[in-house]
């Protein structure tokens, strides 16, 4: 029996020539993550292990970035706390406010992850450098302190699905379409403790950015990591953006998957997923009457140039519903000035939308957007649990851009085909 | 290592998010985050726990955010162990990381109910309805983690190997 991608990646950073699924191994970290929230436990478990310094200065990075810029007193004691961490263990991408991004937006544009490589971070969205061809998790305070200090973690090799995409998206769906038209189908546990490992000619009409959003919502679906094989577009996207040596994996012709699905990127509708959980979809021909009173767009699953691009389109001389508060929040620091050079945050501005610092704040209700009791959202973002935005009797609708920047300029959730 | 209590039971996909809203996470500290423990879920959750009492929950418990102060609010609680049918991959480790006793056993996520007297044998991996005379056997953990779960979490079992234990 062969390998999948994730397993032949696995192996080569335990010093294996072979895994098996379920199989225990220790592999070798190169990068481990964490931000604002997470990293703080993950200091305070460091320092009980005794030593005085992390595995490796440039394979560790810092992004604070969820509560940021410091939204309350015990936030900012909480970045205190990492800053000056990472300022005595001399750790190299510490990514201070100015120079940061979402984590997950950051860390690819940094050139920090490379196809081949096996990333650890103490956050769940980790798996988006899966678009990569990287491995790549989330795990806890923990195991972040753990692979701090080791340069290791631990693992239990995966089964894997594979998903084979063929087609082409048509010109209002999108990566995210295509991950919560996953999600709809099987379930936030379909992939329960599995790799997604997405292949097929379809792969190669999808832009990277799409490929980022798809992976980075693996997660939603239970899975370890999700993984696209590397092609021309991964390769031109890291030399552009990295030095380091990397390495393609493509999974044997004999490589065992629990499930394939075949996916026709044709087919695929913008896709909206309903309250409470990232599986409740609909298509948006089956939305229904949705009145909303905030519109999110942004987040490490769509704060990206392409995504910004495709919202500023539709607002383009347009104004945004009176009662609808839009909020659109750039991935980083280097995607704001792209949008600025570009003349997209003056469409934002006129449409009637603001344009936040890059941060994870509304996206998991920390601040920029929390929502009252009763209100609605519709948003970019990942998730749509109890609670997420804010108040537990708060409703959060995920979606593209593409049906954000729509539905904020009709008040309710639409199709941007009805607004064009 | 035995777990005796009255049984709090949910059902499936419980999130991080409702273990322990983000909107307290601008602290780390075990009693303040236990505060807040399923808020979001259950209002009289704080009310009705007591220390030594075991959640039940069905599939995919603690999905969401990798936030391990889900795990620490509910060990902070005085829950001495969680039960499901399934648990979501990081809540998983998280759990064995911090030393928060886990099960997976589906037999017994669909028959315990709220209330019932539970006792567990983590080492015989024995789950035991007193309430209504039943027993359950749980899938037991590998090794490796057993020996994690032992030294009372990750950190404790690192430096055991680093000194050579």
């Amino acid at each position: 029996m062969g390998m999948t991608m994730t397993q032949k990646i696995l192996a080569a950073h335990a010093g294996l020539d072979k895994v098996v699924p379920g199989q225990l191994i220790q592999a070798k970290l190169d990068l481990v993550l964490g931000n604002d929230v997470t990293t703080p436990v993950a200091v305070k478990e460091f320092e009980k292990i005794g030593i005085d310094r992390v595995f490796d200065v440039n394979k560790v990075a810092i992004v604070p970035d969820h509560f940021t810029p410091n939204k309350d007193i015990k936030s900012a004691e909480q970045c205190k706390y990492i800053r000056e961490f990472a300022k005595e263990k001399g750790i190299v991408n510490y990514f201070e406010i100015g120079q940061m991004g979402i984590e997950h937006v950051l860390i690819p544009e940094k050139g920090l992850v490379v196809p081949g490589d096996v990333v650890i971070g103490a956050d769940s969205h980790t798996c988006t450098y899966g678009a990569l061809g990287a491995f790549s998790t989330g795990v806890g305070s923990t195991d972040m302190a753990a692979g701090m200090a080791t340069g290791e973690a631990w693992f239990k090799v995966p089964e894997a699905i594979k998903f084979e995409l063929k087609g082409k998206l048509s010109k209002w769906a999108s990566g995210k379409d295509v991950i919560l038209h996953i999600i709809g189908m099987i379930g936030v546990d379909g992939a329960l403790y599995k790799s997604m490992e997405f292949v097929g000619d379809g792969v190669k009409a999808l832009p990277i950015d799409d490929r980022f959003t798809i992976t980075n919502m693996a997660i939603e679906a239970g899975a370890k990591n999700g993984i696209f094989e590397a092609d021309e577009q991964t390769l031109a996207y890291v030399k552009e953006h990295s030095e380091k040596a990397y390495k393609c994996y493509q999974a044997d012709a004999d490589a065992e998957y629990t499930h394939t699905y075949v996916i026709d990127l044709n087919d695929i509708r913008p896709t909206v997923a309903f309250p409470h959980l990232p599986e409740n979809t609909r298509t948006i021909d089956a939305v229904g009457e949705v009145n909303i009173d905030q519109s999110v767009i942004g987040s490490c699953t769509n704060g990206r140039i392409s995504d910004l691009r495709i919202a500023a389109n539709i607002l383009k001389d347009k104004k945004v519903a009176p009662h609808v508060r839009t909020i659109v929040f750039p991935g980083s620091q280097k995607v704001y000035l792209q949008a600025m050079e570009e003349g997209l945050l003056k469409i934002f501005v006129e449409a009637g939308a603001v344009v936040s610092t890059p941060t994870c704040g509304p996206c998991l209700g920390g601040h920029m957007g929390i929502l009252a009791k009763g209100e609605r959202a519709i948003a970019t973002t990942n998730r749509n649990f109890v609670g997420r935005m804010g108040h537990p009797e708060s409703e959060v609708y995920l979606a593209s851009p593409a049906v954000a920047a729509a539905s904020a300029l009709a008040g309710k959730i639409v199709s941007p085909e009805e607004v064009e | 290592m035995i777990a005796h209590g009255k049984v709090i039971k949910y059902g499936d996909n419980v999130d991080t998010d409702v273990i322990i809203p983000a909107r307290y996470l601008n602290t780390s500290d075990p009693a303040e985050l236990a505060k807040h423990c399923m808020e979001d879920l259950d209002k009289e959750f704080l009310n009705k726990v007591k220390k030594g009492d075991i959640m039940v929950a069905a599939k995919n418990f603690g999905c969401g955010s990798s936030r391990e102060h889900a795990p620490i609010a509910i060990k902070a609680s005085g829950i001495s162990c969680v039960i499901a049918e399934t648990f979501a991959r990081i809540f998983y480790r998280n759990a064995i990381n911090i030393g928060l006793p886990i099960l997976e056993c589906p037999e017994a996520s669909k028959d315990i109910e709220d209330g019932d007297e539970v006792e567990v044998d983590f080492d015989k991996g024995v789950i035991v309805n007193i309430t209504k005379d039943k027993v359950y056997k749980s899938t037991p953990f590998p090794k490796f983690m057993q020996e994690i779960i032992a030294k009372n979490g990750l950190i404790e079992y690192i430096k055991a190997m680093k000194s050579g234990e």
